[in-house]
């Protein structure tokens, strides 16, 4: 199994969460001061390297009008941490390629990092949370297949060396698409895409591209990592795909002591907590299958991260949401997830988030590196896949 | 109503009629064709109502290319086409007065006379304000009290409907956001094309619409060679589900000017 740090770079000093009406897309920025913005920005950039110097990967993200996670422009950090590490493997996850209006500019910006990191970049392409779409001012209608053209289009303009191609597609159109720099890694860097759904990873399968899905837990996540493996299979694949197709990311806090690794974990909730967002952000018109919009009108949750926000640290735990406790505990819980959802490759920690200071997160980073990591590995190597609970 | 699929351009959409004499097209708002409502019953006591699901409302398709309202245009002009009727009254309301706004900007000569019942679709204002509140941005209820002059007409029981009902309703909200998103409501275009609806033209507002403004509603009309305004009092921005008797007798005193 491979490793991945990861901090969604929150600036976690707001007002009361009374005074404002959501944490997204319309937060006033009066609210952020850019010189703690910028001491910010040191600390989380630190503590990534704290993590490559402990041997594990990096994972970053954007979002957009949004204090849970400040950096709306993961390239431009990516490409800072690019020249700032040396060994770890870097995972933009993602790009919101139906939300960015020129796919080619994606192709260029991932294959410059790929370059200026000698061949470390791995790309994902994410179709953002429905809050993306006002501050994008995307179109929510249609964003599945917007994805999807970009995708392949980006793919394409890796992979096509011999002069300029034409796309004329539903969506995009180039007459002279030739990018320079062209990626490091040939034929192109590993892709993945994230998706929260059975019907999404499906698709993902079928691609064979790396699926990675987000606090799934327990109950969620082995639908969604069949539906991977179905669409790997229905796509003419005679083998089961390997473990390194999937990936999944929990929140995830170790500590040297029952106390510490508590008081760590209350604090990474602030992910699941800080998240006040009216429903006309959560779901807008379209983003959701009409299907979906019929059981919302019947009383369903509208999201995901609607159904855990109250969760806490024994419940968040339970539910396959968390992995946190002592280096034993959390190690048993890694091993009993693994085994629930038939096995999985990369483990996309959430480390940091919130109120969880420097000396906290690089506690965690540390005690997961030393003391999780390898034990985790002797583990699953050459483990039997369990079967799927789904 | 009768109804009938017709494919139009590759689309199958869903026709209704209904009454006798002079025919009337109807093109219906963003809540999607109700057959059930009175004002088409009350306008079928004089006409041949004539009316269709716009694609992606009710049963009727919607293929990819399809994505504005100049598309609907050419949809509703191909209707036209294939029933044999070279020129037509049109009544349009909000998102449908904004298609009868494109179709008579293309062809004058297919309308003798409209009616638009607070349609959206032109840009009138500065490049820093909307010309309608974000639809997008708001709860529910507050959508309810700016749509209506009495809210509790916006209530409905979700329970009490089928999974069919429910689906037209959450397919229809989500085909008005394709065409209503970007550019918020208006095709920047529109304005500069509608010298050339020289059919006369009503304007109809409801004095509580909390959508389309008065001020509004009187810039759209000055674009049009031949066009005056109505307000219909304690009827919001839905004035034909709301006061459809005043609506309709308004109409059809208009029309029947002829």
């Amino acid at each position: 199994m491979k490793f991945w740090y990861f901090s969604e770079t929150a600036y976690p000093e707001l007002p009361p969460e009374a005074t404002y009406n959501s944490i997204r897309v319309t937060l006033p920025n009066v609210n952020y001061d850019p010189k703690v913005g910028a001491a910010l920005f040191d600390r989380y950039l630190d503590e990534w390297l704290i993590a490559e110097s402990e041997g594990l990967n990096l994972m970053l993200n954007e979002h957009h009008q949004t204090a849970t996670c400040v950096d709306p422009a993961a390239p431009v950090v990516m490409a800072a941490l690019a020249r700032l590490t040396t060994r770890a493997r870097l995972l933009i996850l993602g790009n919101p390629i139906s939300n960015r209006r020129d796919p080619i500019r994606v192709a260029e910006e991932m294959a410059l990092i790929d370059v200026l990191s000698h061949g470390r970049l791995e790309v994902g392409f994410v179709r953002g949370v429905p809050y993306e779409l006002a501050a994008a001012n995307s179109n929510p209608v249609r964003s599945n297949e917007r994805h999807w053209e970009a995708l392949d289009l980006i793919i394409k303009a890796w992979t096509h060396h011999a002069g300029p191609f034409v796309h004329e597609g539903r969506f995009f159109h180039h007459r002279n698409i030739n990018i320079w720099p062209r990626p490091y890694q040939q034929p192109h860097p590993p892709v993945w895409v994230s998706a929260t759904s059975p019907s999404g990873s499906a698709r993902v399968g079928s691609a064979g591209f790396v699926q990675a899905t987000f606090l799934t837990g327990f109950r969620g996540t082995p639908g969604v990592f069949d539906s991977y493996r179905r669409g790997w299979r229905d796509a003419g694949r005679t083998s089961e795909p390997p473990l390194d197709r999937l990936a999944y990311a929990p929140l995830l806090y170790t500590g040297d002591s029952k106390d510490t690794a508590r008081k760590g974990a209350e604090k990474l909730l602030w992910y699941l907590k800080a998240n006040k967002v009216p429903d006309y952000y959560r779901n807008p018109p379209g983003y959701l299958p009409v299907e979906m919009g019929v059981r919302i009108m019947r009383g369903a949750a509208p999201q995901l991260a609607a159904s855990i926000k109250d969760l806490g640290v024994d419940e968040a735990v339970k539910n396959g949401i968390m992995f946190a406790g002592t280096p034993n505990e959390v190690h048993d819980q890694v091993v009993k997830f693994y085994d629930h959802v038939g096995g999985f490759g990369h483990m996309l920690m959430m480390g940091q988030a919130g109120f969880l200071d420097h000396d906290e997160t690089a506690h965690g980073i540390r005690m997961f590196a030393r003391e999780v990591m390898p034990r985790l590995t002797e583990t699953l190597r050459d483990r039997a896949p369990q079967r799927s609970a789904a | 109503m009768r109804r009938e699929v017709m494919t139009i351009a590759g689309v199958a959409v869903e026709c209704f009629t209904a009454g006798e004499g002079r025919p009337l097209l109807v093109l219906h708002d963003e809540l999607g064709l109700s057959p059930q409502a009175q004002f088409l019953d009350f306008l079928a006591q004089r006409r041949r109502v004539v009316a269709m699901s716009l694609p992606g409302f009710g049963k009727s398709d919607l293929p990819l290319w399809i994505d504005c309202v100049d598309d609907l245009s050419y949809i509703t002009l191909g209707l036209l086409d294939r029933i044999g009727i070279n020129a037509i009254d049109i009544v349009g309301c909000s998102l449908g007065g904004w298609v009868a706004a494109e179709l008579t900007s293309k062809s004058p000569e297919r309308v003798t006379r409209l009616v638009l019942a607070a349609p959206y679709g032109v840009k009138l204002g500065g490049v820093d304000r909307l010309e309608f509140p974000d639809l997008f941005a708001m709860s529910k209820t507050a959508i309810a009290e700016k749509s209506f002059h009495s809210p509790s007409f916006a209530n409905f029981d979700a329970a009490a409907l089928s999974d069919a009902g429910l689906t037209t309703i959450v397919r229809n909200r989500e085909s008005f956001t394709l065409f209503a998103w970007e550019p918020y409501l208006h095709n920047p275009k529109l304005s500069h094309r509608l010298e050339r609806a020289v059919a006369p033209t009503l304007f109809i507002r409801g004095a509580s619409d909390g959508i389309v403004s008065a001020d509004y509603v009187a810039g759209y009309a000055a674009l049009f060679p031949n066009a005056s305004v109505t307000e219909v009092p304690a009827a919001g921005h839905f004035v034909h589900l709301e006061q459809p008797e005043a609506f309709v007798s308004r109409t059809l005193d208009f029309l029947d000017r002829n």
